[in-house]
């Protein structure tokens, strides 16, 4: 063996640890999820939300299309009756439970797109975490929106013909201004 | 009879400090091996993740345990236990403060011999593990094993040999005690520094750890000799590999660093735990710092290394140093 690359070889341990010792000086790159969160694009697919129309009604009608969309089996719908004394929603129905299995869910936004009234909508805020599977599966009050400001929560007492129909004259969600 | 009780109450301690310092030493590692690596490690189980060495303690003791249908089922049963008891069995003559209570058989004459002997039945643990497993990844896991520790255990205890030489003893007393002129010239590290480099070396192929992890190499072994381990049986050889490291540390520490002294030490025993202590973390520091830098041998290097580098040059260092006293060269007089 050749005593000048031996030599040289030997130079380089102590220099591989001033490296790792710079290193642990340095401050850690991990992001503490869910405490601290990196940027996300305003399209990332996060969270589930339950949208209101404008009036505080509910846009969600219970129709079980997304569940029907769902890959994962991950949505559970149970629609219930409106009536003008006690209304959730424009239209027959409304949905009496709706969950979704956060463990299950793969993020692909399908129950988005078959939405016929752009009710659940995957929004990049609080991306869900949990200790228990319990904890995981999310019920319809922590993903239903609150209502607007001065404006009434489901149900509501509203007056005979006027919500009758379940895709209502208000403009679709991406219309809005 | 109240020695042997005062011997029982002792024995227990060493026992008790080794467990909890097993414990926390997982810790360390894995907090300090994640700074090195960028990372933050365990924080969430307790203030910054402390209780998360009782969290994976409880989770193996509540796994299923099972054996493997074509293990020998009495050796896979025996090797754990063979694993852990020498690792506990060094802790008998390392002194860990200059109080008799805290030092069981340090002032055996023949401390040195004890400790050489205890780490090369270390091993059975390992092969015999490694062998009833019935496991072709543990199988050569254990051969490994077996091999390594002999090659390394001569080079190891030629350094030795230099140490007992300049202290004119195997005792361990009586090697603190050589090493305490007064100032930290006195230690041995910087009087026998091959000897140092030596041990520590072969210290880090007698624990397999890194550089010398060939026993548990993941990437080729899955888990070497622990392979078919699961539940508190792997957490027997996960403890005897930790207390291990204490206890080579702790041997540095003595060998090397002069044990329990340091300034003002004197009479007091608590200071010496401290010094004692201290130096022992710092040797753990960097074992997790050499884990962290540098890549695993090659098999073949491995051997290389230990029987065509390190024991020429532990034996000519057993020549230099007897050289050394018998000219009677001031320092090593």
């Amino acid at each position: 063996m050749n005593w000048k690359t031996t030599f040289r070889k030997l130079t380089r341990i102590p220099l591989g640890f001033y490296t790792v010792l710079q290193q642990t000086l340095r401050k850690p790159v991990t992001v503490q999820y869910p405490e601290q969160t990196r940027p996300m694009v305003p399209r990332f697919r996060g969270r589930h939300h339950l949208k209101r129309y404008d009036n505080g009604l509910e846009r969600c009608i219970g129709c079980a299309l997304c569940a029907a969309a769902c890959p994962a089996d991950a949505i559970y719908v149970e629609a219930g009756e409106n009536t003008n004394d006690a209304r959730f929603s424009p239209g027959e129905r409304y949905s009496q439970t709706y969950e979704i299995n956060m463990l299950r869910c793969i993020f692909c936004g399908y129950c988005e797109d078959a939405c016929p009234t752009n009710a659940i909508v995957l929004e990049p805020i609080e991306f869900p975490t949990g200790y228990s599977r319990e904890a995981m599966i999310y019920t319809k009050s922590m993903l239903l929106e609150s209502p607007p400001i001065n404006v009434p929560a489901t149900p509501q007492v509203t007056e005979p013909g006027k919500f009758d129909r379940s895709i209502v004259p208000f403009p679709p969600i991406d219309q809005q201004a | 009879m109240s020695i042997l009780l005062e011997t029982i109450l002792k024995a227990v301690m060493f026992v008790v400090l080794a467990l909890a310092g097993f414990a926390y030493t997982t810790w360390i590692e894995r907090r300090l091996i994640s700074r090195m690596q960028s990372r933050i490690g365990p924080n969430r189980v307790g203030p910054q993740g402390l209780l998360q060495p009782v969290a994976e303690g409880l989770k193996l003791i509540f796994k299923e345990s099972i054996t493997p249908a074509q293990a020998d089922k009495f050796v896979y049963m025996l090797a754990p236990m063979l694993a852990v008891i020498p690792a506990l069995a060094l802790f008998a003559v390392i002194p860990i403060s200059n109080h008799s209570f805290f030092n069981l058989a340090g002032g055996v004459d023949t401390a040195v011999l004890y400790v050489l002997a205890i780490l090369g039945t270390a091993v059975y643990g390992i092969a015999l593990a490694g062998w009833s497993s019935n496991n072709k990844y543990a199988t050569l896991g254990g051969l490994r094993a077996a091999a390594q520790v002999i090659s390394y255990e001569l080079a190891m205890s030629l350094a030795l040999v230099a140490v007992v030489l300049m202290a004119g003893s195997a005792s361990m007393n009586v090697i603190i005690e050589k090493q305490l002129p007064g100032n930290i010239l006195g230690w041995f590290i910087f009087r026998q520094p091959i000897a140092a480099a030596l041990f520590a070396i072969t210290a880090l192929a007698e624990l397999a750890r890194s550089p010398f992890d060939l026993v548990e190499a993941e990437q080729e072994l899955t888990a070497g000799y622990m392979t078919e381990y699961g539940g508190m049986k792997f957490a027997l050889f996960f403890m005897s590999e930790y207390v291990k490291m204490i206890a080579l540390s702790g041997l540095f520490t003595v060998f090397f660093l002069g044990g329990w002294s340091g300034p003002f030490v004197g009479d007091s025993w608590p200071l010496g735990l401290v010094y004692f202590s201290i130096k022992v973390l710092l040797c753990l520091m960097v074992m997790v710092w050499v884990r962290a830098t540098l890549p695993r041998f090659r098999y073949d290097k491995l051997m290389a290394f230990g029987w065509k580098r390190l024991l020429p040059i532990a034996l000519a260092n057993v020549v230099i140093t007897a050289a050394l006293i018998a000219f009677g060269v001031p320092g090593y007089k």
